[in-house]
């Protein structure tokens, strides 16, 4: 009967105790000011670039951002229903249609930098030196069988996948449903891992490849860069407040302020130098997209 | 091979230097997973007993119901709830999505039907004739129960471990409804996901390394109590 109380008295002081944890812990992050959420891409996530702002800016200001790090299109569609307050992400062509129609506001342009196709070494489609990214689709496309080209996509409506589906259009093709073609469904990280370990292509943001290329030992070359339609802008967008008052529009606004300061730029601007040798992102706030040739 | 060995060498490092976000994950995860267990074991146990030691129509419906839902799969709950706690959703005024709250929720539902459906088993494998014999030894309904459920403590200890081991592993509702903030949601599991992802395998592996200390921790304790009482 003792050994029963014991038990019970036990569970019971448990319980308290973790009533108590989770109470405080709530609490402490309610004290400072108000919750931010961001839904952002995962490429700003897995570059580590969230985890270099996002403690000077709870600093600074004394609010608490939730980082909710999903696809581009994924954190647009939270921001559509109002579940997150600010967005910070890179599918262009989806954020003017939110922006147009009312559910998202101030739009601003904070950085970018660029998509690359890499590939295995051996480079079965002989894509390496084509003179575009639609020259160089086209060799993967249209590479014999016995080549066993593979293009390994996203597939997650993500930025990312959806300037892919926007290079394949430009290309006059439709890989969907090709051998050749298969999609993962992951981030950015993970499909580099996919692409590496099978030999395939990919199209990826230049930030995520240069940040895990040696940490994941990819097997994976640049093959195509530089042209002005493989530019990768990220923008800030603040969900309207309007279409739901649930939103915290001042904390949205005190995030995207913070983005596009002298110091946070400054701080985009160097990150990464030390470890890479080159900047992962370049600062762009203020600027016209047409400057980046857009 | 080499990473393996370095990824167990950096995890003792994390636990020896007292890594305090690490602490923290840790802490988070035991916290969160031991609420939803507890709270699951209050449902389970007593909801189970009721269907166990009653008859009622449609009986075997309801119990065919709890054995599914012991696998009930984890990102399904987490859509779920998730889709209950948006700010838009039945539930959004309390503000709970992106919080531990909203993981222990999760997770409770996932431990329930466990716990539930080795309490229904449990107590249905004890001998028929022994409720009469408590009655009639001038016991009521309640401390017929109670007795029931005493006598049902070995399988009934391997429910609280199942529950427990279910929800600790468990990364597809965590990171849905807690969305693996630093520092307010991040648990082992969805920290294991993002070092992954980040190609940080060395951090990863030593996540890994001490969710499975725990687990292993915490259900040789449980282990010791059930055998202690070992019914003779």
């Amino acid at each position: 009967m003792m050994k029963q109380r014991g038990m019970r008295q036990s569970a019971a002081w448990l319980l308290a105790a973790c009533a108590i944890v989770t109470a405080s812990a709530a609490s402490a992050a309610e004290k400072k000011g108000s919750t931010v959420i961001l839904a952002t891409t995962t490429s700003t996530q897995d570059s580590g670039l969230l985890d270099v702002l996002i403690p000077t800016f709870q600093k600074e200001t004394g609010h608490f951002v939730k980082t909710i790090s999903v696809g581009s299109g994924q954190a647009m569609a939270m921001g559509r229903k109002g579940e997150a307050d600010v967005l910070l992400v890179h599918s262009p062509a989806d954020e003017q249609k939110m922006v147009a129609e009312g559910f998202g506001v101030h739009r601003r342009l904070v950085m970018h930098n660029d998509f690359i196709v890499v590939g295995p070494a051996s480079d079965p489609a002989k894509i390496k030196g084509a003179k575009s990214s639609k020259e160089a689709l086209k060799l993967i496309a249209e590479a014999k069988p016995e080549a066993k080209a593979l293009f390994l996509s996203r597939g997650d409506n993500s930025g990312t996948h959806s300037k892919e589906k926007g290079l394949w259009k430009a290309a006059g093709m439709n890989p969907e449903g090709q051998k050749w073609y298969q999609q993962t469904g992951l981030g950015m990280g993970e499909t580099l891992s996919v692409a590496s370990e099978k030999d395939g292509y990919t199209l990826t943001d230049r930030g995520t490849y240069l940040s895990l290329a040696k940490k994941k030992k990819l097997h994976l070359e640049i093959l195509v860069q530089g042209e002005p339609l493989l530019l990768n802008v990220y923008h800030v967008i603040e969900v309207n407040p309007e279409k739901w008052p649930k939103v915290n529009a001042a904390g949205a606004r005190a995030f995207a302020d913070f983005m596009l300061s002298k110091e946070t730029q400054g701080v985009i601007g160097r990150f990464g130098v030390d470890t890479f040798g080159a900047p992962l992102f370049f600062p762009d706030a203020g600027k016209k997209p047409e400057s980046l040739g857009l | 091979m080499d990473l393996i060995i370095e990824g167990v060498v950096k995890a003792f490092h994390l636990l020896i230097a007292l890594d305090p976000e690490v602490l923290g994950i840790t802490f988070l995860s035991l916290m969160v997973s031991g609420t939803a267990t507890i709270i699951s074991l209050a449902i389970g146990i007593s909801i189970g007993a009721i269907v166990a030691l009653t008859s009622f129509p449609g009986k075997r419906i309801v119990v065919s119901l709890v054995n599914t839902g012991m696998g009930l799969p984890p990102v399904v709950v987490g859509l779920f709830v998730s889709i209950f706690l948006w700010r838009s959703g039945p539930l959004g005024f309390l503000g709970l999505l992106y919080t531990p709250t909203a993981i222990i929720i999760a997770q409770s539902i996932i431990a329930t039907p466990i716990v539930m459906g080795i309490t229904v088993g449990a107590l249905q494998s004890l001998p028929a004739s022994l409720r009469l014999q408590i009655l009639a030894l001038g016991a009521t309904r309640i401390q017929m129960v109670w007795m029931l459920v005493k006598e049902a403590r070995l399988p009934l200890m391997a429910g609280v471990m199942a529950g427990f081991g279910g929800v600790i592993s468990e990364v597809g509702a965590s990171i849905m409804v807690g969305g693996n903030v630093r520092g307010y949601t991040r648990v082992l599991t969805t920290a294991t996901v993002m070092e992954t992802g980040r190609g940080n395998f060395d951090v990863a592996i030593a996540l890994s390394v001490l969710l499975l200390s725990f687990s292993l921790v915490i259900n040789y304790a449980l282990t010791l109590i059930q055998q202690r009482d070992r019914p003779r």
